[in-house]
């Protein structure tokens, strides 16, 4: 009997494109991604971003130092004042100015409160990534009280132009250092409910642990900085590091990933360390509210930011890992070139390599981990 | 028990007319019916849904939406009208089928889904008396019928011509036949121990002894496995792969709006409500009081057992049912694909199959 | 290590390969050694730069002449250095993506933005601006298109200037 050849190709599963396109509700921005996907299983991703570019580095070249800060806030506009604080550390470092003690512990506090104010966002909108939608909420009711605080500070919620190069735009209002420890009396128990709820959930366990490791080796390989990498136990923290600013005379831990649920450097550390560091922050505005001295805020500012000829690299710790500004003066006032690099930039382009071979449920929540913001990546 | 058709077939004929003409009309007056509480039901588990998860979240839901004198604003009822409000918005939008996607099963299958819900509601009884059609296959025919609705979800996102829609209704499709597994498997348990699929033939049997619930440790550990599975079932998170909104925009249903979103919701809602009423009458004694498990209450009491209170309890296990689910859903993430398939196929059934044996066991000793 | 120490050391290894700037902190290298120094950068358990923070190109504004500034640290000995690789247009520079992997998209907004190009790189095109865009952007001399694609580019600058 003649035996019939099966035309096996016609029962071969293909691989499919998909395309998390420029709108999705997840995709924290306008970021496409280029998935190839065998049944639900990743075997390819490509990000491709380039959708929020507006040209922030040409601007730079035609404005002058003091009318460059607003710019570089809209870049990572979920932390604006640690943008604000890089760049304003950077020119100093340019033009070698001493900063009063008062403008050093006012920069150290609304910094921290910046940090709590992004981690807060990213911890919500990763749980609303995996579908805890609650989370998120909580996590936006209190972002409310900070941005109220910056909102009497400086007139602004989102992008604030607070911080210049030699000193701060205004001076604390009165009663703001009462209101900013009730905040931190109010948010400390907020934290446990949190935790309780999302951190400590089986559900986000099993959805989070073991997912996306990122090994130390290849976090460093790819440039990952930040919380990200601190998930995969690398203790490297610019403020502990390379202290600028006076945070030497503050006493802080850096929060560690450990494996605590998993693998260590998995989804869940990362989520994690996020959290751990909003602790710190909330120590940390304490003692610098306990040791803020009084002074002029306004006297180092330099009536016309005109630096000697030269170039400089200044490093800054902002909520998603080490922003760095490169700035090359000439010696007019308005910069030769000003290069802003940003953490969420290398920490995106470390998705392809740890994301594949799970899931596409598991891609979104790695991306959810990663914390990041397309205003810094595509400037 | 009698049923309403039957009832009304009845007062019918005494009119002297043909049964040819008596049917339909009573058919008619049995599908209005249905479909009026299935329109009820979703007005209200919505304003329901949404002022929960609003309470939940530390926010307050609609607000400013009234009806009939309840005017919007400031009183916690403030947004009474916002479910009929969203309602007429939805019949007048503009329907919109994409230009590749296939015409025809797109529109079967809403269709589909809300006939499925639709039929099952037949077979459920309210109360005592109150059930469209009485059959004494019950418990087999709702079952039976609730299982359509998948094929409606499967044409749902084929037909949408979407990679994002496909891989929803594949993923709802592979979810909903297997819990229906553990579903039948505890529902087996009642069905071997009283013998009979017909429901008032069980609440008799509850009547007589006492709710399933509290007859063994394994009927108990049954309802929990029946509650779950019904939860993945309905789609509900942490079930709700399938239209999980931060992956797939709406999973099956992203390119359905106006009408024919409506009916599948209405579906959703309308099935959350006959598990939950099945539910009640299989495992928590249906339209009896609590109140006969004690016999402390006195005697005056005892008219909250009658017949005529027979409705408001199985409501009432009912609602507290669907609040259950509500509360699930705002409180926990959502489980991967892979994960949902684990609990269902190794944890979900080997625990239900063994549950079977265990009670047969028990029902062979007590 | 300070600057003049590392800058002894990589004298020592690979002598002639570098040179340095009167009055700065910095290594400039030229395209055609830079293969061998970031090597030596990378591997040398003295030097040990394991961490790329920063590819920044910049234009000298002579039209002629193109620079990549590398800024590299390192987490195990926490030194730092910056490294300065310059070229004519149209030369290529040596890529270090099989050292340092961040170097993949640095070096890619560098080509994109400044036209430099880098040899050896598995994938260089354009990242921030789309695959159709002609010009390099920063370069000083950058003269915006007339028409993208049919839509007009503005032409008026003094709300800014």
């Amino acid at each position: 009997m003649e035996e019939q050849a099966i035309d096996k190709s016609v029962l071969e599963t293909g691989e499919m494109i998909l395309n998390m396109g420029p709108q999705h509700p997840s995709t924290h921005g306008v970021l496409r991604l280029k998935i190839h996907t065998d049944g639900e299983i990743v075997s390819k991703i490509e990000p491709v971003i380039g959708y929020l570019h507006r040209c922030f580095e040409k601007h730079c070249e035609k404005l002058s130092y003091e009318q460059i800060v607003p710019f570089v806030d809209r870049c990572d506009y979920l932390a604006s004042m640690h943008m604000d604080h890089a760049f304003a550390i950077t020119v100093e470092k340019l033009l070698d100015i001493e900063i009063p003690e008062r403008v050093e512990y006012i920069r150290v506090i609304i910094a921290e409160l910046q940090r709590i104010a992004s981690h807060l966002v990213a911890l919500g909108t990763f749980g609303l990534d995996v579908g805890a939608i609650t989370p998120f909420t909580w996590a936006i009711r209190d972002r409310e009280r900070v941005l109220d605080l910056f909102e009497a500070l400086c007139g602004a919620r989102l992008l604030y132009n607070y911080i210049w190069p030699g000193g701060v735009s205004h001076d604390l209002p009165p009663k703001f250092v009462e209101r900013t420890l009730e905040f931190l009396d109010y948010f400390d128990p907020q934290m446990d409910e949190f935790n309780n709820l999302l951190s400590n959930n089986k559900i986000f366990i099993e959805r989070t642990a073991d997912v996306g490791v990122l090994p130390a080796e290849v976090g460093i390989n790819f440039g990952v900085t930040g919380p990200s990498l601190r998930g995969s136990g690398v203790n490297f923290d610019l403020r502990k590091n390379e202290p600028y600013s006076i945070y030497d005379k503050l006493d802080f831990d850096v929060p560690l990933g450990k494996g605590t649920m998993g693998t260590i450097g998995d989804t869940w550390d990362r989520y994690y360390v996020r959290v751990l560091e909003m602790r710190e922050s909330a120590k940390i505005i304490r003692q610098a509210c306990a040791q803020l001295p009084d002074g002029d805020v306004h006297e180092a500012i330099p009536k016309k930011i005109r630096p000697a000829v030269g170039e400089v690299y200044g490093r800054y710790e902002s909520a998603r890992g080490d922003v760095g500004f490169y700035i090359i003066s000439n010696g007019k006032n308005i910069p030769l070139r000003v290069k802003m690099r940003s953490p969420a930039f290398s920490n995106l382009a470390v998705l392809s390599e740890i994301a594949e071979g799970w899931m596409i449920s598991d891609v979104i929540a790695i991306l959810g981990s990663l914390d990041i913001v397309l205003g810094e990546i595509d400037r | 028990m009698t049923s309403i058709l039957d009832s009304l077939v009845k007062s019918f004929s005494s009119f002297n007319l043909d049964i040819a003409v008596i049917l339909p009309i009573v058919t008619i007056i049995g599908g209005t019916v249905i479909f009026l509480i299935m329109a009820v039901n979703a007005l209200v588990a919505v304003y329901f849904e949404r002022k929960i998860s609003a309470f939940m979240q530390d926010r307050l839901g609609p607000m400013e939406v009234g009806i009939f004198g309840f005017k919007g604003g400031k009183k916690f009822w403030g947004g009474i009208g916002q479910t009929l409000a969203d309602a007429i918005k939805l019949l007048v939008k503009e329907d919109i089928l994409p230009n590749n996607a296939d015409k025809f099963l797109m529109i079967l299958a809403p269709f589909i889904i809300f006939t499925g819900a639709f039929l099952t509601f037949i077979g459920v009884p309210f109360a005592q008396n109150i059930v469209i059609s009485d059959f004494n296959i019950g418990i087999f025919y709702i079952f039976a019928m609730s299982s359509i609705g998948v094929i409606g979800v499967i044409l749902a996102g084929w037909s949408s011509n979407n990679k994002w829609s496909l891989y929803g209704s594949m993923r709802a499709a592979a979810q909903i036949i297997s819990y229906e597994i553990p579903i039948g498997l505890s529902l087996l348990l009642v069905v071997l121990v009283t013998g009979s699929l017909h429901l008032g033939d069980i609440v008799q049997w509850q009547a007589d002894h006492r709710w399933f619930i509290f007859h063994s440790p394994f009927t108990f550990l049954a309802f929990f496995i029946f509650y779950i599975s019904t939860i993945a079932e309905t789609n509900r998170t942490p079930f709700d792969i399938p239209e999980a909104e931060s992956e797939l925009v709406a999973g099956w249903m992203t390119e359905y709006s106006g009408f024919r979103w409506a009916l599948f919701f209405l579906s959703e809602y309308a099935n959350m409500l006959i598990v939950s009423i099945v539910a009640s009458i299989v495992f928590l004694g249906g339209w009896l009081s609590p109140l006969q498990i004690f016999n402390i209450f006195p005697d005056s009491w005892l008219i909250l057992d009658g017949p005529a209170m027979g409705l408001f309890w199985i409501l009432f296990k009912a609602v507290i049912l669907i609040f259950i689910m509500m509360w699930i859903r705002w409180t926990f993430p959502r489980l991967r694909v892979d994960q949902l398939m684990y609990l269902c196929w190794k944890i979900f059934i080997p625990f239900a199959l063994v549950n079977l044996l265990f009670v047969s066991l028990w029902e062979l000793i007590f | 290590m300070t600057f003049d120490d590392i800058i002894k050391y990589v004298e020592s290894k690979a002598a002639g390969k570098s040179s340095t700037i009167e009055g700065k902190e910095v290594i400039l290298v030229s395209p055609d050694n830079w293969s061998e120094v970031s090597t030596l950068l990378k591997n040398e358990s003295e030097l040990d730069f394991d961490y790329l923070m920063c590819i920044s190109s910049y234009d000298k504004g002579d039209n002629k002449t193109y620079g990549a500034a590398y800024n590299f640290y390192s987490l195990i000995k926490q030194h730092y250095l910056e490294v300065r690789v310059e070229t004519e247009d149209g030369t290529a520079i040596p890529s270090v993506t099989s050292l340092w992997q961040t170097a993949d998209w640095h070096e890619r907004e560098a080509f994109d933005m400044m036209g430099i190009i880098f040899e050896g790189h598995p994938n260089l095109k354009r990242i921030l601006l789309s695959e159709d865009w002609e010009g390099y952007p920063l370069r000083k001399d950058y003269k915006e298109p007339d028409y993208y694609h049919g839509m007009p580019v503005p032409k008026d600058k003094t709300y800014w200037d």
